[in-house]
């Protein structure tokens, strides 16, 4: 093994990227006190939510000092979910509309 | 592994071509933790079609969605505050996190002692994030009549997505506990002095990644 896989990082960044998380998790949080509703609502969840979630895994579990063959086995894989959500959603449309057809009172 | 100086330099694609073409191990790490990055990234897809499912029932009711902000509000001095123990748990899951990547630094420092400490405080904040879960899932079985099967407030399907979504992350949390533990009074004992610590950053993925985990979880059931 070579000395490069230790990862090693000033414990500044990590108290950096801790207080990062807690103002991104007070702004989420936000969003649903002050009742925001619709797209803006949708999409501040998932501006936050993805920015926390980019924060955990390059800095906290160090991918973005990983090498390329690391960081692709790991995030390549999960855009096959993206497909599955896109069929699912699809599908249930599809679903929720028979049902607002046919069973609806 | 004999990685001549000029692999070692590559940065970029070209450092892809030379970590899968070399006759050499593609990863330069411990295998352990390449296990651990491969068993996340299968956990991965586990909690990707949970949520999915959600997406899924929660598109096809007809009924009304529960609305979350009110079923899971606490009454704090007559108040009502929304989503409010839900939100004291991300805290708490995220200065965990926080004590966790500490403790991986203390560790390649060559400070176990103190590794070990924070390692234990991380279970400790884990254990009482599980203790509020528990707290959350009475409140809502006994005291609001939330079953997998119906419930109270609306669509069916908001129990069963519910237990089987928050449940199963509750059971990576509490084993994430028991893992920190464990590999923390083995620190402590002086079990890794020889072996290197890069047990610390492997436990310490697993317990970053029941945070990330809960990111989602929090988005989408709770807020959404």
């Amino acid at each position: 093994m070579s000395d490069s896989s230790v990862q090693q990082h000033p414990i500044s960044v990590y108290l950096k990227i801790w207080l990062l998380l807690f103002v991104l998790s007070t702004f989420s949080y936000m969003v649903d006190l002050y009742q925001l509703q619709g797209y803006l609502r949708w999409s501040l969840i998932l501006l936050f939510m993805f920015l926390k979630a980019g924060l955990i895994i390059s800095i906290f579990m160090h991918l973005a000092w990983e090498r390329l063959a690391l960081i692709y086995t790991i995030l390549l894989p999960p855009l096959a979910i993206l497909l599955l959500i896109a069929a699912m959603a699809s599908e249930a449309g599809y679903i929720h509309f028979g049902r607002l057809l046919f069973f609806a009172q | 592994m004999d990685k001549s100086a000029e692999q070692q330099a590559s940065t970029g694609i070209s450092s892809l071509v030379d970590d899968w073409s070399s006759d050499k191990q593609t990863f330069d790490m411990p295998w352990g933790k390449l296990m651990m990055w491969i068993f996340l990234l299968s956990d991965t897809f586990i909690f990707s079609v949970f949520l999915t499912a959600y997406m899924s029932v929660r598109m096809t009711t007809t009924a009304d969605w529960p609305p979350t902000s009110e079923v899971f509000a606490l009454v704090i001095a007559g108040q009502h505050v929304p989503l409010l123990l839900i939100a004291i748990m991300t805290f708490i899951l995220i200065t965990s996190s926080g004590t966790m990547a500490m403790a991986v630094n203390y560790a390649y420092q060559g400070k176990p002692q103190r590794a070990a400490k924070l390692m234990l405080l991380t279970a400790l904040l884990g254990a009482s994030f599980v203790g509020m879960q528990a707290f959350e899932w009475s409140k809502l079985i006994v005291d609001e009549g939330i079953r997998p099967w119906g419930n109270p407030f609306g669509a069916e399907q908001f129990g069963a997505s519910f237990f089987l979504i928050t449940g199963f992350h509750g059971m990576h949390v509490s084993v994430g506990v028991i893992y920190l533990a464990v590999i923390a009074n083995r620190l402590r004992k002086g079990f890794y002095t020889d072996k290197g610590y890069h047990i610390v950053e492997i436990t310490g993925l697993y317990w970053h990644f029941v945070d990330l985990v809960w990111v989602f979880i929090f988005a989408f059931f709770y807020l959404w």
